[in-house]
């Protein structure tokens, strides 16, 4: 059975020439960065050349770059130690309600907590964050904003830029270094531009798991000027902000990976494009299915899609038996047994959550796996909603 | 509900299950009894005009994320479930669990109906062959489907001295929340007080209830989950 993966948005494949770039920095050049002998040299100078080369793509300088151990602790880091670092300045922060939960669940902790006040904002539909909501919501003692770049479910990319601008304006109005701004763009990396400057952010979170690099790697991108309090305290690597020894051939991987992606992106966002379109209008020939995100503002190779009357699990489970992988906003899927609160925040109904798939493709996904996943989907759909009670009517899609 | 007609309303009541990883939790994946009932179901529901005079019993909502119907026929001589067929929206373990369940209780002759009644969801899940503690809630359904069935043949046959309304032991005597309902929020993931009266609302109305809840959240919590957390 050919096996097809639809799920790269959790996770790709390490690309060879990446591998290739890592493999001596196993039992070869092993040394640690901080030791003061030729070992430790050469560790230290691949790290630089590593870190050089990110600074390049982000536009920024090399300092502003703190490696860390991937997404979740990048976006910790950046919240936690942004809001720790100016307690004395202001406690409000804003974010949106379809951030990752390595965004979300830290700021209600410390919401809970009482070191924040939180305004968490609404999207539309397509999952667009308002920029007028943005403006609405900002106080003088607005010390952050959280907006991700682009969303893992849904795939709606935000209006990072404007947002950006919008808030310097704001600040020169108020002539005030705040509030910073930080995006959450794992999902971005591979498909868009990452320009600091162009798109006027303070904090930016990569990591190398979605972006065909290593697991176990991300970065956080840090203005310079930007306070912040480091959460790892140990022998004060990367700039006393993330103590622990350097993962060497994880930043090179990262490097390396991150440099492919961006030089390979227009070709292939636009390969992606195609044969997501293709993929969206095979899908929504099935009855009783709608479109999740944004049909144009869409990340190059999500899609998401409910059907009515069926479950997430059981859908992905009968493909699972195809060889076909992909994965659901469904309740019955997750740790937590409550629907995507990105498909919810959308303002779909619980009903079309519970039946929401995302397929997401990459570098390997060819015009025949789209072929075979049209052809074998209807008939999923078909033995599922023939086993359902259930049989709603498509004003139920939405609340 | 005595119709055949499919469920055609959405509901608002949407559960909020928070059911985290725990110890006890051997795995996420499930077993090959469940797989095979997932990929073979067995009864399922092919026609259901066919059984227009037949006993039903429905239970959950779309928006739960699980709703099953479940249509018995039953030997007036001997009492004894001689078919059973379903439809089941919901994850694998949903779909396997009423599988499974279908057999079970039509299998050598048919259990009877008093047999039937005494069904619970440990017998379903020892059947399988176990299932993910977070899925536990699923196959929990199948068996008070088959209740609400029964009942709908004892009405359907006028013995209505034979119904058994499903009532618990009264906890919260101003709200009216039973054990029953407390059952029902462990299974669904709250397994703290505070879980469980953000669902429940148990003790707001009468507090010296409160001790007791927190016992009976332990218990159903080691039942079903097999251990403290």
């Amino acid at each position: 059975m050919k096996e097809r993966y639809f799920d790269h948005a959790s996770t790709t494949y390490l690309d060879q020439r990446v591998l290739q770039t890592m493999l001596p920095f196993f039992s070869e050049n092993f040394g640690n960065p901080s030791s003061f002998h030729a070992v430790g040299l050469k560790a230290k100078v691949a790290v630089t050349e590593a870190r050089k080369k990110i600074a390049a793509i982000l536009n920024s300088r090399e300092e502003e770059i703190i490696f860390t151990s991937g997404g979740t602790e990048s976006d910790n880091l950046a919240l936690i130690g942004t809001i720790r670092a100016h307690s004395g300045r202001g406690k409000h922060v804003i974010t949106s309600s379809i951030e990752h939960h390595a965004v979300l669940e830290p700021l209600l902790l410390l919401q809970k907590r009482g070191e924040i006040e939180l305004t968490i904002l609404p999207v539309d539909r397509e999952g667009l964050v308002s920029v007028k909501d943005i403006e609405t919501a900002l106080r003088p003692d607005t010390i952050l904003i959280s907006i991700m770049f682009a969303n893992n479910e849904i795939g709606t990319i935000q209006p990072i830029a404007d947002i950006g601008r919008s808030l310097l304006n704001w600040k020169k109005q108020q002539a005030t270094n705040f509030p910073y701004f930080h995006t959450d763009a794992c999902q971005a990396a591979g498909v868009l531009d990452l320009d600091v400057e162009k798109l006027h952010v303070d904090l930016m979170t990569i990591n190398g798991s979605k972006i065909y690099g290593p697991k176990g790697i991300g970065l956080l991108y840090i203005r310079r000027g930007t306070r912040i309090e480091p959460m790892m305290i140990g022998g004060g690597q990367e700039r006393n902000l993330r103590s622990g020894t350097e993962n060497t051939p994880g930043i090179i991987g990262l490097s390396t990976a991150l440099a492919l992606a961006q030089q390979e992106r227009e070709q292939e966002n636009a390969r992606l494009i195609e044969l997501r379109q293709r993929l969206i209008e095979g899908l929504l020939k099935i009855p009783k299915t709608r479109l999740n995100g944004h049909p144009t503002e869409r990340l190059p190779n999500n899609v998401n899609i409910s059907f009515l009357d069926i479950e997430g699990e059981a859908a992905v489970l009968y493909l699972d038996a195809e060889g076909i992988y992909v994965s659901t906003g469904s309740a019955c899927a997750s740790a937590s047994l409550d629907p995507s609160h990105v498909i919810l925040a959308t303002g779909l109904s619980y009903e079309a959550a519970h039946g929401s798939l995302r397929f997401t493709l990459g570098k390997h996904t060819t015009d025949e796996d789209i072929d075979a996943l049209i052809s074998v989907m209807p008939n999923v759909v078909q033995k599922l909603r023939h086993m359902s009670p259930v049989n709603l009517d498509m004003k139920y899609f939405v609340k | 509900m005595s119709d055949q007609t499919p469920i055609t309303t959405a509901t608002n009541e949407a559960r909020h299950g928070d059911v985290v990883a725990n110890s006890k939790d051997k795995g996420w994946f499930y077993t090959d009894e469940v797989k095979e009932h997932f990929f073979h179901p067995k009864n399922f529901m092919e026609n259901e005009e066919e059984y227009g005079d037949a006993a039903m019993g429905m239970v959950g909502s779309p928006a739960c994320g699980d709703a099953m119907k479940i249509w018995i026929k039953v030997d007036k001589a001997t009492n004894r479930i001689t078919d059973l067929k379903w439809k089941t929206f919901g994850c694998g373990s949903a779909i396997a669990s009423t599988s499974i369940m279908s057999v079970m209780v039509t299998e050598n002759g048919g259990m009877t109906l008093e047999q039937a009644r005494k069904l619970r969801p440990q017998d379903i899940m020892l059947r399988l062959g176990g299932l993910p503690a977070r899925k536990v809630h699923c196959s929990v359904l199948g068996d008070k489907a088959l209740r609400a069935a029964i009942n709908d043949w004892y009405r359907r046959n006028g013995m209505n001295d034979k119904l058994e309304i499903e009532q618990g032991r009264l906890i919260d005597k101003v709200l009216k929340v039973t054990d029953h309902d407390i059952e029902e929020a462990v299974l669904d993931g709250a397994l703290t007080l505070e879980k469980v009266q953000a669902k429940t609302k148990v003790g707001t109305g009468d507090p010296s209830c409160i001790p007791e809840v927190e016992n009976l959240i332990r218990f159903y919590t080691d039942k079903y989950f097999g251990g403290a957390h």
